[in-house]
């Protein structure tokens, strides 16, 4: 992928310093007045990846959703390319962001093919544009175009299933990733190699990327930042260093865990 | 004279009447579905329609045929012609299963493809149109396989307001206490049903969506 159609699509007029993704005493509660996510106050720079780690139910993937619309905040505002995700036209929103979840929610009636060139052609690309593209993105995520094009998604293995996941999300190629437990359904061995080719990824694209998940090896692997959920609020922020000296309880028992591990490895 | 000779002698008319009664069925069969699929979607959508229109199709389901066909007689237009009462009556008859599997098909669609489709900014029509309605397909077939099936039985007692179709047999062997007669209605009737039974699953099978 090319420097300039990143800079056609996904660099807009705004100014270098300003947040793409922007959190404002965002809140979100359910009709029935149970509060998933709590002032939540947090910005993203632009081709940085942040980590949203958390227990199951903490309110990440809640987080998430407030950023293409999928959910609206019932109280401050979530911004996105410095305007509030509500005087945005929902669908306009979501095609300019990525998404990728952990059940990946692949089309078993569409091929590899017919899956991954989704949003171009709801975008009405050109057939050979799409043709050209699709090719790219097999590429991309490290799958042979003849082999797998016309495949189905039952005929995949998980991993190849979350590649297709990924090339789909970046389709029309985005300025935003949101992952959702991307690499969540993989076996262990499948989710290490997946997540190295990831991050080899994430070099190459310079997307703005916003990662759930409740593996803390994963948040220090991928995360430029990491911000810690919990009982719907944002509990610390760290960057992957300062993530290991935390102080903070739950952070804390992120930190035990590794370490525990840690000493499995050590010197023994 | 036996059963074949008679059919032999008369296979002009029963010809005849096997397809006056596939027009019958055929007919009433889209009819059904034009209405019973969309009602079906609203089923899915809107929760709380689901009981007044499944209620409704039920009623239908429950009033004995031959009283349906009478109650629609004095309907303007539809009482005009005695196939426009049979049409009528037996695409009732067959709504139910359709509604009823439409909206099965559609609940039953995986909610992370669901998820995953709106998240990547398919309008609501577009998930419906090209996800949806798709992945239900099979299950919406079995819904127009089995209404088929009941509506070829029940469009026998269409002959009872002059509709036409096999029928007519059944009804004038039964007053003739003539059970070949009987028998050239019924019979072709019931190979009718299976006939549709088979086509309809082969169909059914074709569209399986495939599991992941």
């Amino acid at each position: 992928m090319s420097a300039d159609t990143d800079r056609t699509s996904g660099r807009s007029s705004l100014p270098d310093s300003q947040p793409v993704i922007e959190f404002r005493h965002a809140g979100y509660k359910l009709p029935n007045g149970r509060v998933l996510l709590h002032d939540l106050n947090l910005a993203v720079q632009r081709g940085e990846t942040l980590v949203l780690l958390g227990r199951s139910g903490a309110g990440k993937s809640t987080a998430l959703k407030l950023i293409n619309r999928m959910l609206e905040p019932s109280e401050g505002a979530v911004l996105v390319e410095g305007r509030s995700t509500l005087e945005r036209d929902p669908i306009e929103l979501r095609r300019r962001i990525g998404y990728v979840i952990q059940e990946v929610g692949l089309f078993p009636h569409f091929t590899v093919e017919q899956n991954i060139s989704l949003v171009p052609r709801l975008e009405h690309w050109p057939e050979e544009r799409i043709r050209a593209r699709v090719a790219e993105l097999l590429q991309l995520v490290s799958l042979d175009q003849q082999e797998f094009v016309r495949r189905y998604p039952h005929q995949l293995s998980g991993g190849q299933r979350q590649r297709v996941g990924v090339a789909r999300a970046l389709a029309a190629d985005p300025p935003i990733l949101l992952m959702d437990e991307p690499f969540g359904a993989l076996d262990p061995l499948t989710r290490a190699e997946v997540q190295c080719e990831f991050q080899e990824l994430q070099r190459r694209l310079q997307k703005t990327i916003v990662i759930v998940t409740h593996h803390v090896a994963e948040a220090l692997l991928l995360g430029d930042r990491i911000g810690v959920i919990d009982a719907g609020a944002l509990v610390g922020l760290y960057t992957p260093k300062d993530f290991m000296s935390a102080t903070e309880p739950v952070t804390a028992a992120y930190t035990a865990n590794v370490r525990m591990f840690e000493k499995l490895e050590g010197p023994g | 004279m036996n059963l074949l000779e008679y059919f032999a002698r008369h296979h002009r008319e029963i010809l005849q009447a096997t397809l006056e009664h596939v027009w019958l069925v055929g007919i009433a069969m889209l009819l059904a579905v034009a209405v019973g699929v969309p009602l079906g979607v609203l089923v899915a959508r809107r929760p709380w329609l689901a009981k007044p229109i499944l209620g409704g199709a039920n009623i239908a389901e429950t009033i004995p045929s031959l009283a349906l066909f009478g109650f629609l007689l004095p309907v303007p237009w539809l009482g005009d012609r005695a196939e426009r009462i049979a049409i009528a009556a037996l695409a009732l008859y067959a709504l139910l299963p359709i509604i009823r599997n439409t909206a099965a098909g559609i609940s039953g669609v995986d909610a992370a493809i669901r998820d995953a489709a709106r998240g990547m900014g398919m309008t609501d029509r577009q998930i419906l149109l090209q996800v949806e309605l798709p992945l239900s397909f099979s299950t919406m077939l079995a819904g127009i396989r089995v209404a088929t099936v009941l509506t070829v039985g029940i469009a026998t007692i269409a002959a009872a307001v002059g509709a036409g179709g096999l029928g007519e047999f059944i009804f004038r062997g039964l007053a003739m206490v003539n059970n070949q007669l009987i028998l050239a209605g019924a019979i072709p009737a019931a190979l009718l049903a299976l006939v549709a039974d088979f086509l309809l699953g082969v169909c059914e099978r074709r569209w399986q969506p495939a599991r992941s």
